[in-house]
């Protein structure tokens, strides 16, 4: 089986859902007293495409702007970064600009972009539009995900367009920082023993409001 | 009613008349004194009042961080010493992008008119030297803006004719004035804690800015903005400082500027110290391995050369336990340790070892690309720890409820707190009755405040002191070796309070390898 090891960086806002968000998809659970995150966290996990097994080192950052300064240490060698915001918070979405920028300067090598308005669950307090947040994504080549950590909507998605992306880039020679390797080679022998993660049939699954984006991603790999 | 007994010395020290004392020589009881401490001994408030401290270790290097680098012949990369110019450089006007909220003038009397605010024991405020507020305890900051114009116009008049402003004596408040560079913090208390006291605890406040900022950072944003709002930057460490606070008005180590230990068998100890040595003595560039329960010192591990500064590791404790986020998951943070370089942030790799152990432990590096060696090391640690039944005694010990002074068999005393000042680390009984409750531990804290600030006053430092109160009678005595003091019945005589201290000294002796680190270990 073929594996890729790639990085993915979270980057956003203080308190616009990142760690809630990573929390949900890798512990399957939401927690009401996650407490602000300290320079970043670290956690990883795999998710199986078809024939590719792709393991994701996730960079939780935090937003709190003492650590900004910080911020290259985490996204540096990024292959995809999660620009999370908050869709009752204008500013956080502005701030999002901001991170583009610094990411376009800084990181040479491709990136799989995904632009995440979390917090559906607020949809009455709303401060940020669908559609200019789509066009925003579209504009710097990514693709515009709406989640909601606390009702588990939409998270899945986010991540599996990140692996899906990452194999799109290990196809693509340019890219130099994914490890690609067949598991034959070097695979460590539980790696067979684990079940498929039924993580290709959640897409098929309707999430609402993300799935346009969905299907369009599937539809070009 | 208060007597010094300077004569009384003598019974004490044992020096004059050994061999006659009936327990001996006395002097057996100062503590094993290491070759080396892993942490650095203090005095109290030792550096704390002066700006920038000629400590001699500082002195031979320009930048401890600068020379862990060099250690391993690396040649030193500024990049890594300031986080501003790693990779994209940003400069202080982009970071103040946003514009700066226009502050909030109503509302101010409705704050500073209200009881609940003015009945505080103990406000503490911290301003730019522009007056600009940055934090207030009690009340937003927001709400006081004219109380910072007050406070910063006192500074700056006094200022002018080139005096600096300490303290402000009223009846029954004390206000006290801290100027660092371009930040000031004031103290408005009614506590009767002492000038010297409260400046050593302003320095601490100052000092936990520091650590999230860095020295250099905080310098260069005033440099370049004169009226800069620092609490951008500060967002979220606000807790930290709260929580600084907390402790300093309810732990006793922040006051003898020690650690407290967790007790183990030292054999145990050594096991733990001796299998974090050996899964990372092959990582260039690890300065600090620190592992703390339960916010007690496990073990600590250093980087041959350098020490660590108890007020440093009270920054690691503070940042532990007020960060419930590192039990999440494996955290990779700068951490600045003003004592140990000002200047820039160290690296820190924190994770707790298991699920089922909740021990921290934190490796501090130079090197911003150590995380995953460093990630991998801690995975061996705990294997080896879990093989050994290791974190099965480090669990015993930190479930454990702690020694009552009843177990000591010294009836007449009713808590102690033993500092050995060779090591910086300290050891007391859990508190019983009548100090079991929360009044009851600040009625005792403040006993020992008043003790402590009476021996070391700057003017006078005494020796020995024994006070009779109505409530207690309470004993300091200070020592080349240790520094002891006692609470006591109120009606104790001097001759059972001698010989109570007697028996906590021989007790604490009996067991001084478990209760105190007396080794140094290093990479
Ligand atoms: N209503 C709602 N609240 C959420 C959602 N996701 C997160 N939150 C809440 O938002 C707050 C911040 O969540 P975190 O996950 O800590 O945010 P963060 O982005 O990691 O914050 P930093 O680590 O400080 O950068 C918490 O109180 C969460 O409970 C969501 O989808 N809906
Ligand atoms: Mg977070």
């Amino acid at each position: 089986m073929r594996t890729i090891e790639g990085k993915i960086v979270v980057l956003g806002s203080q308190g616009v859902g990142k760690t809630s968000m990573v929390v949900r998809y890798i512990g399957k659970m939401f927690s009401h007293h996650i407490s602000p995150t300290i320079g970043a966290s670290f956690f990883t996990c795999k998710i199986n495409i078809d024939e590719t097994r792709v393991k994701l080192q996730v960079w939780d950052t935090a937003g709190q702007e003492r650590f900004r300064s910080m911020a290259p240490m985490y996204y540096r060698n990024a292959n995809a970064a999660l620009l999370v915001f908050d869709i009752t918070q204008y500013h956080t979405f502005t701030a999002i600009k901001n991170w583009v920028k610094e990411l376009q300067r800084n990181v040479e090598e491709p990136m799989v972009l995904a632009l995440v308005g979390n917090k559906t669950d607020l949809v009455n307090q709303r401060k940020v539009l669908r559609e200019e947040a789509h066009q925003y994504a579209v504009s710097i080549g990514g693709t515009y995900f709406e989640t909601s950590a606390l009702q588990d909507e939409g998270i899945e998605e986010v991540f599996l367009n990140s692996a899906i992306g990452m194999i799109k880039l290990s196809e693509d020679s340019q890219c130099t920082s994914l490890r690609v390797y067949d598991s034959s080679d070097t695979s460590s022998p539980t790696a067979i023993l684990q079940p498929p993660p039924p993580l290709t049939s959640a897409v098929q699954l309707d999430k609402g409001p993300t799935q346009g984006e969905q299907e369009r991603v599937l539809a070009c790999c | 009613m208060a007597t010094t007994k300077t004569d009384e010395d003598v019974d004490f020290k044992g020096e004059n008349d050994e061999g006659k004392h009936p327990e001996g020589n006395l002097l057996n009881f100062e503590p094993e004194v290491p070759v080396e401490s892993m942490l650095v001994p203090t005095d109290n408030f030792d550096s704390f009042e002066q700006e920038a401290p000629p400590d001699p270790s500082n002195l031979k290097v320009d930048s401890n961080l600068a020379e862990c680098q060099n250690n391993d012949n690396n040649t030193v990369d500024d990049d890594k010493l300031d986080p501003d110019t790693s990779g994209a450089s940003r400069s202080i006007s982009e970071l103040s992008l946003a514009s700066e909220e226009s502050t909030d003038h109503h509302g101010e009397e409705e704050v500073t008119n209200n009881e609940e605010w003015r009945s505080q024991e103990k406000h503490v405020f911290i301003l730019s030297s522009a007056g600009k507020p940055i934090y207030s305890r009690h009340g937003s900051e927001d709400k006081l803006v004219t109380l910072f114009g007050v406070m910063q116009a006192l500074v700056s008049f006094i200022g002018d004719d080139g005096d600096v402003i300490r303290s402000i004596h009223t009846q029954g408040t004390l206000f006290v004035f801290l100027i660092k560079g371009p930040i000031m913090l004031a103290c408005v208390c009614k506590t009767r804690e002492s000038v010297a006291q409260i400046t050593v605890q302003l320095n601490y406040v100052y000092s936990q800015i520091v650590s999230v900022l860095t020295l250099q950072q905080l310098t260069r944003i005033y440099e370049q903005r004169r009226n800069y709002d620092l609490r951008r930057l500060l967002a979220g460490a606000e807790r930290l400082i709260d929580h600084m606070l907390i402790a300093l008005e309810t732990q006793p180590a922040l006051l003898l500027g020690a650690v407290q230990c967790l007790p183990l068998v030292p054999t145990t100890r050594d096991a733990i110290t001796n299998i974090i040595v050996s899964s990372c003595n092959k990582i260039k560039n690890l300065v600090f391995a620190i592992l703390v329960g339960g916010n007690q010192l496990v073990t600590l591990i250093r980087m041959k050369k350098f020490f660590l500064h108890p007020a440093d590791l009270h920054l690691i404790l503070n940042l532990v336990n007020s960060s419930e986020s590192f039990k999440a998951a494996e955290s990779w943070t700068p951490i600045c340790l003003p004592k140990f370089d000002p200047k820039g942030f160290l690296h820190a790799h924190v994770s707790y070892l298991a699920e089922d152990c909740e021990a921290c432990l934190l490796l501090l590096t130079v090197d911003a690309d150590l995380f995953f060696p460093l990630s991998e090391a801690k995975q061996k640690i705990v294997e080896k720890l879990r093989r050994a039944s290791l974190l099965q005694s480090i669990n015993s010990a930190l479930a454990h409820p702690g020694t009552p002074v009843s177990q000591l068999g010294v009836p007449e005393a009713r808590h102690f707190l033993y500092k050995c000042k060779a090591t910086a680390q300290f050891w007391g009984p859990v508190p019983a009755p009548p100090y079991q409750t929360a009044e009851g531990a600040k009625r005792l804290l403040d006993q020992y405040r008043i003790l402590h600030h009476r021996l070391h006053a700057p003017m006078q430092p005494l020796k020995l002191l024994y006070l009779q109160d109505h409530a207690e009678t309470m004993l300091g005595w200070v020592t080349t070796g240790f520094e002891l003091y006692v609470a006591f019945e109120p009606l104790v005589t001097k001759t059972n309070a001698i010989n109570a201290v007697n028996k906590i000294l021989r007790w604490i002796k009996k067991d001084e390898n478990g209760l105190f680190i007396t080794n140094a270990p290093t990479f």
